[in-house]
């Protein structure tokens, strides 16, 4: 037994498996079940240590061959584990309320192994060609059948298959520069090249046209899953290459240059966020502010706490984007587009699923009480040590997404007179909104309750977590 | 392998991606991308063993029957593009600006990188400068295909140059495959509305 095959091989071929499925509550709650067993299993069971039932023991390994080269999850990789699938589990009982979850499902957990393959293969710069596996993966959630593929779609491909050439190419050339560091033509190229591989790869500015597109045509449900995993995955594969490359690590332009990316992506979202008028959208807008953030929290000169403040980021953001794409989901059902003028009022409708969007989009503002805002306020705080200019530009792309925010639940309560309050939401999503709304609460006043969960995330890195 | 004889699959790769640019018959476009793939075989070939080349030829050539498969299962009306790159002498001319600009790269990167020969560097640059313009004037699913499909051929003749790893060979030929698979889908799914809408 190995921990490749239990958190690899045993997702994907339950993937195939749940693909069998025929109905969304069984397939929501044994999906949900099995990432949430794969999460626990990974905070439990140690790895490459002796393991005793009595008089029976046996050890799991942390390496598996493939074709000569070596699948690897040690016991420093087990948090981000728990991490992504209980994310996956997460977002997959979330899905009970949707009737997504016969996509979602089998697909998702192939995406989430395929992420995990792509942390674990050695050498690591594999990883570009396995995430592109699970882009190729995701289409079919992202185009339901008898729907016509968007820009976005089209776009989403385009762009995240232009990463991995990019990605794997630079990788060669960069093993060169650590061999003759002194060859600055190498280091321009290799850097370039690096630079355009995450450029397409997490959406940078100006790559990122594509994000609103899909979050605009796509399933909100899926397309937030598959944000969500993709840019955390992208993010790990970047830190990798980080901590990899000593020259890259110790170089200062590159932290300025993740902060001028990071700058752009959250002001130009939140610039844009103000004069969206779909949902989707504004979603998008979102989703790539939260992507700048984590940039900036990397650029921070304080090495000791930018990779922690990254990974403090993570829950708060898993936990907002999937309560804002499920409610937008079931508002979706609802109304025909999600459209301003079509989605009007609906807060007598659907009064569970509108304040889960808003307080979902609050939440990634960082406004206080809320899950977000510890960390986002302590990475504006270390920002304005560094750079009032960049502190500013931060609130102005922050306050951009609360005007989207504000015109949203201006949008939502615009009822006609006179018409009725009735909640048109099941028990079963109410309860699921009720208790995001809750947790919204809880994590934002009790913060350090995801401490023990994120505590120990930085260690899988060898240099820049220690 | 002598110089010269890697100089004719560049010919090759040279009149596909021209032909694969202008024509609009799915069939000939289809047809091309096959022989274009034999022209990538032939420049791996230069750097891999015959069984790990072979990988690549056989991959291509069943990701190009994917979509003929796809294709002739659909009816499609005849493609008009709205953008308005629409003529072909515009792409004609489109593809004759890629391929002088990629001689001069090519030529540069063979300086840089010497273990890649210039005959590969041309036709990877070739097809990557090719399929990039290609993605560039089509939205629809099987054209976004073929374009993306040409772009990693580029990049798969440079790149086993540099990495003759079997487990990369295995990676690359899945997503080929993968590739197709979705442009295959993407097919489907566009024609499944336009029956429903019927």
């Amino acid at each position: 037994m190995n921990a490749p095959f239990i958190w690899i091989i045993l997702p994907l071929g339950a993937a195939a498996l749940f693909l069998l499925g025929r109905s969304e509550r069984w397939s929501a709650l044994a999906g949900g079940g099995f990432m949430l067993f794969l999460s626990v299993m990974a905070a439990q069971l140690p790895v490459d240590t002796a393991i005793g039932f009595g008089s029976v023991a046996f050890r799991i390994d942390s390496s598996l061959a493939v074709l000569g080269r070596r699948l690897v999850i040690s016991s420093a990789d087990q948090p981000i584990l728990v991490l992504l699938y209980g994310i996956a589990a997460f977002w997959f009982v979330g899905s009970l309320a949707t009737n997504y979850a016969q996509r979602l499902v089998p697909f998702g957990m192939a995406i989430t192994a395929l992420l995990v393959a792509s942390l674990a293969v050695e050498p690591f710069l594999f990883a570009a060609l396995l995430i592109e596996m699970a882009v190729l993966i995701s289409i079919p959630l992202l185009v339901v059948p008898h729907e016509v593929p968007g820009r976005g779609v089209i776009r989403f491909l385009i762009y995240q298959t232009l990463a991995m050439p990019f990605i794997l190419f630079s990788g060669f050339l960069l093993s060169g520069v650590e061999a003759s560091p002194g060859d600055l033509a190498l280091v321009i190229q290799a850097t370039s090249l690096l630079g355009l591989g995450f450029a397409f790869l997490l959406a940078v500015f100006p790559f990122y046209t594509w994000i609103p597109l899909l979050t605009e045509e796509a399933p909100p449900y899926a397309v937030g899953f598959i944000l969500l995993m993709f840019s955390t995955a992208g993010l790990l594969m970047g830190l990798n290459f980080i901590d990899r490359y000593t020259w890259l690590r110790e170089t200062p332009l590159l932290y300025d240059a993740l902060r001028l990316a990071g700058i752009l992506m959250l002001t130009t979202s939140g610039i844009w966020a103000a004069f969206q008028r779909h949902l989707g959208r504004l979603f998008g807008y979102a989703v790539i502010a939260e992507t700048g953030v984590s940039l900036l929290s990397l650029s921070l000169s304080n090495r000791a706490i930018n990779v922690e403040l990254f990974f403090l980021l993570l829950f708060p953001r898993a936990l907002a984007l999937g309560i804002w794409a499920l409610s937008i989901s079931l508002v979706k059902e609802k109304a025909s587009t999600l459209r301003f003028n079509a989605v009007r009022g609906l807060a007598r409708t659907l009064p569970f699923a509108v304040v889960g969007i808003f307080l979902a989009q609050l939440s990634l503002d960082g406004l206080p009480l809320l899950a977000g805002f510890p960390i986002r306020q302590a990475i504006w705080e270390q920002l304005s040590r560094e750079s009032l200019t960049i502190a500013f530009w931060f609130g102005i792309g922050t306050f951009g997404l609360l005007i989207g925010a504000i015109r949203t639940a201006a949008a939502l309560v615009m009822a006609p007179s006179g018409k009725p309050w009735s909640p048109n939401e099941t028990l079963l999503q109410q309860f699921l909104l009720g208790t995001g709304w809750a947790a919204l609460f809880l994590f934002g006043i009790f913060p350090q309750w995801t401490q023990p969960l994120l505590v120990n995330l930085p260690i899988m890195f060898e240099h820049i977590g220690r | 392998m002598s110089d010269i004889l890697l100089w004719i699959p560049v010919v090759v790769l040279l009149f596909t991606s021209f032909g694969l640019l202008i024509s609009r018959d799915w069939r000939w476009s289809l047809a091309l991308l096959a022989l274009q793939y034999f022209g990538v075989f032939w420049l791996v070939f230069a750097h891999w063993p015959l069984s790990m080349a072979a990988v690549k030829l056989v991959t291509g050539w069943m990701a190009t029957a994917a979509l003929a498969m796809t294709r002739l299962g659909v009816k499609l009306p005849t493609p008009t593009e709205s953008a308005w790159p629409q003529g072909s002498l515009f792409r004609v001319f489109a593809a004759i600006v890629v391929a002088i600009t990629a001689a001069p790269l090519a030529q540069g990167i063979a300086l840089s990188l010497p273990e890649i020969g210039l005959a590969e560097t041309w036709g990877g640059m070739l097809l990557i400068g090719m399929g990039m313009l290609h993605l560039g004037m089509t939205t629809r699913p099987m054209w976004v295909t073929v374009g993306l499909l040409t772009v990693l051929s580029g990049f798969e003749v440079l790149y086993a140059a540099v990495e003759n790893s079997i487990l990369v060979a295995a990676l690359l030929a899945a997503v080929n495959l993968c590739l197709a698979l979705v442009g295959s889908y993407l097919l489907n799914v566009s024609v499944a509305r336009e029956d429903t809408n019927r």
